[in-house]
């Protein structure tokens, strides 16, 4: 059955710079490996689009049943220099729940 | 066990929290953060304008208001406030409560001896263009090398009740009490390693007790009256995470998780001047109503390099808005955009970088946002960022004339034409920690 992500999981967002990390935590432990299945490094990149310039690089954290993502050049120059309203990419957790995929175990 | 609790997770955060904390229930220590990379470039300039300035002003009022009850209960008070500036901040703090005893930690603030370092043959390399500092030599503002938890904790053991630190790491500021109250030594890599973890999680206030949290938000009770977190720190590493009974928000495993994620690189590697912290050996569990506890964290040693903060004048940007109704306020957004792109050419105008966004359609999401057919209204958010101080205040000329002579139903004007806001970039770099001499003094 095809679900937005935020059925299973919830999200949080932050910058360091031009890069956008987005922490993403299965509700139930047995959902994490739906996480490893669906959320690649490659399909957030696209959903991201033209929003993501650089590379989409994963991290795993299976004690936490949660995935680390790192967008690079995702945030017109990160910081001060950005002209985005959303200059520290907070809402990019949010905005990654959105992503369609298939939730069955 | 110890009670850490963070009562400020950026300057400018909620003013009552720290008060409450001291007030609502028991903690012995008070860890407040004010410190972005962004906020030592201000305080740099506040310093350039009177030598007097330079740290978090909010501070020092802030310990006036809360000093006979830290000092009844023999609460200390550990805080990054001092900016570039730290001993003034003592003598202010000195001034308003004159009862208390404070050290600073100094050694951080390397502003002074950058053509030391660099014709000691230091480059300050960029760490992520490899950039030599030498390419803006001329535009720097303040230059800060992160320092860890033991020179704060040195100063915990003059007695005093208020330490303030200049650039010290968030983490720092909860990690210091531990060492200072538990007698880690730095080769206990695993003790540090959860300590800063601790601190990683309280370091930005109510991130950890239902702030901004994205589970079942609606129903965190009172939120208007959330309590600020608490860390119940045990001398073995294990500690719990909670708030003051009575206190709004929410403390669960699944929101301190969110909070670990936070602002996390890799998570194998958290690298602070104490230790590098293992993210993927936490233990976490609930514990009881608003109780997290975790243990099992392991780490290893302290790198040998500092990275050291250097801020500099960049340029200039503007970012103004317009905001269109329906019927297709999107298209009258666009059509403005598009207007002023025309005449900035014409004007011959060149930029960095010209960034349009329509906000109640794309510019949070982009293109991860459904399109929405024909929305009520459409805010139209565009900036400019160059070199050039006169082109940027020319672009702020450019919006508004469009309430007149563009597509119709522009309003949402009233402030006029937006300011142009001086750039000041970041410039993270590495240094070799024998470079950074850190001291404590006490102000008296």
């Amino acid at each position: 059955m095809r679900a937005p992500l935020s059925q299973i999981a919830h999200a949080r967002s932050g910058d360091k710079g031009d890069t956008v990390n987005i922490g993403v935590i299965a509700y139930q432990p047995e959902d994490y490996a739906v996480l490893l299945r669906e959320v690649t490094p490659e399909r957030v990149k696209a959903h991201f689009g033209n929003l993501v310039m650089g590379e989409v690089i994963r991290y795993e954290l299976p004690n936490l049943g949660a995935l680390n993502f790192l967008l690079h050049e995702a945030l017109g120059g990160g910081g001060t220099l950005s002209l985005r309203i959303d200059a520290q990419g907070k809402t990019f957790g949010a905005a990654l729940l959105r992503m369609e995929i298939e939730v069955g175990r | 066990m110890i009670r850490i609790a963070n009562g400020q997770g950026f300057w400018g955060d909620w003013l009552e929290a720290p008060v409450r904390l001291v007030e609502q229930g028991p903690i012995d220590y008070l860890a407040l953060d004010y410190l972005a990379e962004i906020t030592m470039s201000i305080v740099q300039k506040q310093k350039q304008a009177d030598p007097n300035l330079g740290y978090a002003r909010d501070f020092p009022p802030l310990i006036q208001r809360i000093a006979n009850r830290i000092r009844d209960r023999g609460v200390k008070v550990v805080a990054n406030a001092g900016g570039v500036n730290p001993i003034a901040c003592a003598r202010e703090v000195r001034r308003l409560a004159p009862h208390l005893k404070v050290a600073v930690v100094l050694g951080d603030d390397l502003f002074h001896r950058l053509g030391e370092l660099l014709d000691k043959g230091r480059p300050l390399s960029n760490m992520e263009t490899n950039e030599p500092l030498a390419a803006i030599r001329d535009r720097i503002l303040s230059a800060n090398a992160y320092i860890g938890a033991f020179p704060v904790a040195e100063a915990l053991s003059t007695g005093a009740d208020v330490v303030i630190a200049g650039r010290c790491t968030d983490t720092a500021l909860t990690l210091a009490p531990m060492i200072h109250a538990f007698h880690w030594r730095p080769d206990q890599w695993n003790l540090l390693a959860a300590g800063t973890i601790a601190g990683h999680i309280i370091e930005c206030g109510a991130q950890c007790t239902g702030g901004n949290c994205q589970v079942d938000w609606q129903s965190i009770p009172d939120m208007a009256n959330i309590g600020y977190p608490i860390v119940e720190a045990e001398p073995d590493g294990s500690f719990v995470v909670t708030k003051h009974p009575g206190t709004g928000g929410r403390v669960t495993s699944d929101v301190v998780k969110e909070q670990l994620l936070y602002e996390l690189g890799d998570p194998r590697n958290y690298i602070t001047p104490d230790c590098v912290a293992d993210f993927t050996t936490i233990h976490i569990a609930d514990a009881g109503t608003d109780r997290v506890r975790i243990h099992g964290i392991q780490g290893g040693p302290r790198p040998p390099m500092l990275k050291v903060s250097i801020s500099y004048s960049w340029g200039y940007k503007a970012i103004g808005t317009l905001v269109y109704s329906w019927p297709q306020a999107l298209a009258k957004a666009r059509a403005a955009d598009r207007i002023v792109h025309e005449r900035l050419s014409q004007l011959g105008l060149r930029f960095d970088e010209i960034y349009t966004e329509f906000f109640g359609v794309n510019a949070c999401h982009g293109p991860a946002a459904p399109p929405s057919p024909d929305p009520p209204e459409v805010q139209v958010r565009m900036g400019v960022r160059g070199m050039d101080r006169k082109a940027v205040d020319r672009f702020t000329r450019e919006l508004v004339p469009l309430v007149l002579n563009g597509p119709p139903t522009a309003t949402g004007f009233g402030d006029g034409r937006p300011p142009v806001r001086e750039v000041v970039a970041y410039w993270p770099a590495l240094l070799p920690r024998e470079e950074v001499t850190t001291s404590v003094e006490v102000v008296e």
